[in-house]
């Protein structure tokens, strides 16, 4: 026995699909139990602007994916974070018992999608912090190789602040770290 | 989508349960406030009700090829079945304390099953084949000194498979152990004759051949020991005490007359509409699995798996458009355990979630399996279209 608002997200589910150029996308259950959601995110100025879920699943998974989405959609990614399965269960004027933990895996599912969009920022950053070039030859390289991509010279990498040196350096010539 | 919901409804569930026969009604009726009598008593409202319990007795004799002193009559499938293995364990306790059964025995034979084994019992669970059937060359390997009871469905409640019951009997006999057959999802749906059979014990129950609920019946053959279950004053023969049912016992009685009368009729009538079904699903649908036996079926049971779509969503769904059906997905059933039946065949657990089970009675037209094969396809594709596992489109 579900409720009527189960019945309704489950009749007309809200944001099916997934968005092609995702900035976060995050997948939880599996299907021996029986149910898989996958939530994909859109975000701007730190908030979900666009989201949508595929879900296989029962009827409570369905729904439950349904409004999560139509919850946090517009929210800022900290207010999707806070989002749990209690609140989710309420708004859908409560789940069978049975279901509160197999099924209710939307939150899951969306928190992961926001980790995944934070992981994701977070490696950019870092591949920005790597942007260096080659003491050699000059050739612009985004990860801390040991070696030019370019010319093959061996280099060596400041462990302070990153900068790619001389291999016969020893004080980086940008922060002077012993090297 | 709303038009149709207010179309006819097709229940399509028969093995959880069936409607009462209306002479079935009709015949329960006076034992309520006329003929309300307690039958131990010695008065004519007493012995009435005795009357009309005997008479009953003789009809469910006769459904299934026995002696009326030979009907147990017990309150649901579960309790004669309870009755069955606990009973005969605790009568043959001296002689031995192993157990064979099938693995894909209904729940109500598994869970007094793994009581026993809590109480010092010993059971050998026998595998099944893709189809369902057990090989009765496993129970005769599986025996030893030890063993007292055998127990062995006659047709799996979920796939619709009918067991080897006369061979497995036969191994039984000559080995000189008691055999039990659980028949409570074909008696009255499927001819059965306990000496044919070889059986000692038959659990049957009765709504499930558009008798009343609450009503059942374990056969015990002339000659067998049991201990009851339920202990007394003296109905039953001191076997099952308790108050009788006596309107759910005349319902009973009704209903097992009707199908001993109309059994080959029915069948006549059930099969083209179960080949039908199935027939019209496999067409429509890709991805669609047929679990069971092929023809060692019930006549009234299809069951399949269709891949990317898990059970419950379809059953809400054809819920919305009248139709009621059931699934053994471990999301619709309360113990969140995959399906031991489908399991036992070798279906992957991610396509046992799948299954939807379909059980025909004698009420359902040949409209109401065109109905289904209308509106199931539209219901797999919009869940397809929202499921996280659904491989993309070439």
């Amino acid at each position: 026995m579900y409720s009527e608002e189960v019945m309704e997200h489950f009749s007309n589910p809200r944001n099916v699909g997934e968005i092609p150029d995702a900035d976060g996308v995050g997948t939880e259950g599996n299907p021996l139990c029986g149910d898989v959601m996958k939530m994909s995110i859109k975000v701007e100025d730190n908030r979900i602007k666009d989201i949508k879920f595929k879900t296989f699943g029962c009827g409570a998974a369905i729904a439950v994916s349904s409004i999560v989405t139509e919850m946090v959609k517009g929210k800022t990614l900290d207010e999707a974070m806070a989002l749990t399965k209690e609140t989710v269960a309420e708004a859908l004027g409560g789940l069978p018992p049975n279901k509160m933990h197999c099924s209710n895996l939307g939150s899951d599912a969306l928190h992961k999608a926001v980790e995944d969009y934070r992981s994701k920022q977070k490696s950019k950053e870092t591949k920005e912090k790597f942007v260096c070039h080659c003491p050699y030859c000059n050739t612009t390289c985004d990860a801390p190789y040991p070696y030019c991509n370019s010319c093959g010279a061996s280099i060596k990498i400041c462990p302070n602040c990153g900068e790619a040196l001389k291999k016969e350096t020893t004080i980086c010539t940008k922060c002077g770290t012993s090297v | 989508m709303s038009e149709k919901s207010i179309a006819k409804k097709v229940y399509l569930d028969h093995i959880a349960t069936t409607p009462c026969h209306p002479k079935v009604v009709e015949a329960m009726q006076p034992y309520f406030r006329e003929i309300f009598g307690n039958p131990q008593s010695d008065h004519e409202f007493g012995w009435q009700a005795k009357m009309a319990i005997e008479e009953a007795r003789g009809k469910i004799a006769n459904l299934i090829k026995a002696l009326p002193q030979e009907i147990i009559f017990v309150s649901s499938g579960t309790e004669a079945n309870n009755f069955a293995l606990k009973g005969i364990a605790n009568a043959f306790e001296k002689k031995g304390r192993h157990i064979i059964a099938s693995s894909i025995e209904h729940r109500s034979v598994l869970t007094p099953l793994k009581f026993l084994e809590k109480s010092g019992y010993k059971v050998t669970y026998l595998p099944v084949d893709n189809f369902g059937l057990v090989n009765p060359d496993d129970v005769r390997n599986n025996i030893t000194n030890e063993t007292i009871l055998i127990s062995v469905m006659h047709a799996n409640n979920e796939i619709g498979t009918i067991e080897p019951i006369a061979e497995i009997g036969k191994i039984a006999k000559e080995k000189g152990i008691i055999f039990h057959t659980d028949a409570a999802a074909s008696a009255g749906t499927v001819p059965l004759d306990v000496a044919q059979l070889n059986v000692d014990l038959m659990s049957i129950s009765a709504h499930k051949f558009y008798g009343p609920k609450g009503v059942g019946a374990l056969y015990v053959k002339k000659g067998v020991k049991i201990t009851p279950l339920i202990h007394g004053g003296v109905q039953e023969a001191g076997r099952r005490t308790g108050i009788e049912n006596v309107p759910g016992i005349v319902g009973f009685g009704v209903a097992a007359e009707l199908s001993d009368k109309e059994i080959n009729k029915r069948i006549g009538y059930l099969i083209p509409l179960r080949d039908k079904l199935k027939k019209g699903i496999l067409e429509k649908i890709d991805h669609v699995y047929y679990n069971g036996h092929p023809s060692e079926r019930l006549p009234n049971n299809v069951n399949i798996a269709i891949e990317y779509v898990e059970g419950e969503a379809m059953l809400l769904s054809m819920m919305k458009e009248g139709i009621a059906t059931a699934s053994a997905s471990t999301c619709t059933m309360m113990s969140l355990e995959t399906s031991h039946v489908l399991q036992g065949i070798g279906v992957p657990p991610q396509i046992a979630n799948s299954s939807l089970v379909f059980s025909i009675g004698v009420d359902n037209t040949e409209e109401d399996i065109d109905r289904v094969i209308d509106v199931l396809p539209k219901i797999i594709e919009r869940l397809r279209a929202m499921s996280a596992i659904y491989p993309e489109r070439q």
